[in-house]
């Protein structure tokens, strides 16, 4: 009796250690993955590396040489408009959510159809955009792919500021407008001013999603051989770039593609640990 | 969060604070419209894809969605092809990433040592920052020509014999094709599930889960018969976030799959899905019908991720408040 109940405890022992084995092995391989993912984009990437990359239009094909000067200023200034357009609405559209919508259902719509914007195939904004600006305009162009660009960018925003101006306590809210100050003071001088570092964190994070997009401006910024700083033209920008030249047979696009993909994953990267280690100091998750 | 706030007047109507009141009302207009744009920002993508997508619809009808035929030459369309693609890629993804995203949480949660916990948690979801041309770019030049040199020969020899899961793994190991890619958007989606399962395997209540202990439960059967049982809506939850990412996720699918309109029973054969054949389809359509029936395409997508993204949102938002309560 006695043996036949250590047994049975032993074998669920076993169990338990297989199964927790498992667990860590399944980890393993997802830190696998993460470290030769990283590893083959720092090797191809660190070799293609040069400073033609900034100085040099991307080249023709099967030529050798060449940069990718032209996609690195489209790409940041289509992100620049994104982020010009995006910023105010995204923490307007936040604020309305946190301080002006509580317990009402019109707050609880939005906040729903955010998330799932936040997570919604980014090959649909391209979509959108294209029947929303492309086609009654006629051309791809700058603008539209900084538009929809916007459109990834503003969901994020939203969310981290919704969250930033909840983490302010009630007190000071009641604090504030117990001494007269009208609302809209209280929000821009107390609430905007306690949660700055977070909001501001919230906007670094949607900047370092929106950088590595490639999908929503396919059709929407489309790509441009030449220096171009006209943004109601086609606009080369470093993901189109990468993918175009990544698909071809040519070496040399190919070597220009991993110096392109290495400096993106390395601002991607690096911006967005920089800005969720200011916002996990700040408390929230 | 004091509901008196919302409901407290604007401030009193005396008539030194009346720029006050003015400034917040244009302020409440303000707020309130940016809130707006994001609500029609959904509905106007909708709607433009509806649009878009009519002449298609109206073209080809319900065959649109049973056809396989893509023949942009003879102007016919049809979308089972990229429909069946996005299906079986993600398919294998959620196959293979929730198990893996399951054990991860875990060992998180209840495995690794304190001191690790937050930096394995914090590298596993480095990979969710990861711009997904990246996976793309690694899953062409690194990844395909692995899976073709050592894994994929050895899945033919081995279970390419067996008779009716045989089918699922014959044919030339190219590297890329529906296996690959699903593997892939594995990768892709692990983060995005193992980090929903870990914030909520955080919160069951200790007591339960000491009670288990108590009685003399091992670690894994607290896990599996405790604290699984007690998330289950949000891991579900989870694992729909995850199906979501997974349907509509471009790039990295773009580059493995090979995009080719066919569908095959082997998992070793290229294919295409709805987000591929739009990213190379869609900026050399010439013809409207063209343009439009990929516009179709693109709305079909859009459906079916919203409603598994409201299903995942819904799961969650339930647990959220149960754990509230």
């Amino acid at each position: 009796m006695a043996s036949s109940s250590t047994s049975l405890y032993r074998r669920r022992q076993l169990g338990s250690l297989i199964a927790l084995t498992l667990c860590g092995i399944a980890t393993v391989l997802g830190l696998v993955f993460l470290i030769w993912i990283i590893w083959t984009t720092l090797l191809h990437g660190l070799a293609a590396l040069s400073p033609a990359l900034i100085t040099e239009m991307t080249p023709p094909p099967g030529e050798d040489g060449g940069g990718l000067a032209n996609a690195f200023m489209g790409s940041l200034l289509m992100v620049f408009l994104a982020v010009v357009i995006g910023t105010p609405i995204g923490v307007l559209a936040g604020t309305f959510l946190s301080e002006f919508s509580r317990g009402k259902k019109l707050g609880e719509a939005i906040r729903f159809v955010n998330d799932i914007l936040l997570s919604a195939p980014s090959i649909i904004i391209g979509l959108f955009v294209y029947e929303l600006i492309v086609r009654p305009t006629g051309r791809f162009s700058g603008f539209a792919g900084g538009i929809a660009l916007a459109f990834i960018f503003v969901p994020v925003v939203v969310r981290t500021t919704d969250e930033m101006l909840r983490l302010v306590p009630d007190v000071m809210r009641e604090a504030a407008l117990s001494l007269g100050i009208p609302r809209w003071k209280v929000t821009v001088n107390v609430l905007y001013r306690s949660a700055s570092t977070g909001i501001l964190t919230g906007i670094l994070l949607a900047i370092a999603r929106i950088s590595g997009e490639t999908a929503p401006l396919l059709f929407t910024a489309l790509n441009n051989q030449y220096w171009s700083l006209d943004m109601t033209q086609p606009m080369a920008n470093i993901p189109v770039v990468i993918f175009q030249f990544a698909m071809s047979p040519y070496e040399q696009w190919q070597n220009l593609a991993w110096a392109g993909a290495f400096v993106m994953t390395a601002f991607v990267l690096i911006l967005s640990v920089v800005s969720r280690s200011f916002l996990n100091r700040k408390g929230g998750k | 969060m004091s509901e008196a706030l919302a409901t407290m007047p604007a401030a009193t109507s005396t008539p030194p604070r009346r720029t006050g009141i003015l400034g917040d009302r244009i302020f409440f207009w303000i707020v309130t419209a940016c809130g707006l744009i994001v609500l029609t920002a959904l509905l106007a993508a909708a709607a433009s894809m509806l649009w878009g997508g009519l002449l298609a619809f109206h073209t080809f009808g319900f065959g649109f969605i049973t056809g396989m035929e893509w023949d942009p030459v003879a102007g016919h369309f049809a979308g089972l092809v990229p429909i069946y693609g996005t299906l079986v890629t993600s398919a294998l993804a959620m196959i293979i990433g929730v198990p893996v995203s399951l054990g991860i949480a875990v060992f998180i949660t209840e495995v690794a040592p304190r001191a690790i916990r937050g930096a394995v948690g914090g590298a596993i979801e480095l990979l969710a920052g990861i711009p997904s041309i990246i996976y793309g770019m690694w899953g062409l030049f690194t990844f395909a020509p692995f899976m073709s040199d050592y894994v994929q020969p050895i899945l033919i020899d081995w279970l390419g014999p067996i008779p009716l899961i045989g089918a699922l793994f014959s044919g030339a190991p190219l590297g890329i094709g529906m296996l690959t890619s699903g593997i892939v958007l594995a990768v892709m989606i692990i983060p995005f599930i193992s980090s929903v399962m870990r914030d909520v395997f955080l919160v069951v209540p200790p007591q339960l889960k000491e009670s288990a202990y108590a009685l003399g439960s091992t670690k894994w059967e607290v896990v599996r018969d405790i604290v699984i049982p007690h998330t289950r809506t949000a891991v579900v939850g989870g694992i729909f976030l995850g199906l979501g990412r997974a349907l509509g996720e471009t790039m990295a699918v773009t580059f493995v799959l090979g995009n080719t309109h066919n569908i095959a029973i082997s998992l070793m054969e290229p294919g295409t899905s709805i987000a591929a054949t739009l990213a190379n389809e869609f900026a050399e359509a010439s013809d409207d019908l063209y343009r439009s029936s990929l516009t179709a395409l693109g709305l079909i997508l859009f459906v079916v991720t919203f409603i598994v993204l409201a299903a995942a949102k819904v799961m969650l938002v339930r647990m959220a408040r149960q754990r509230g309560e």
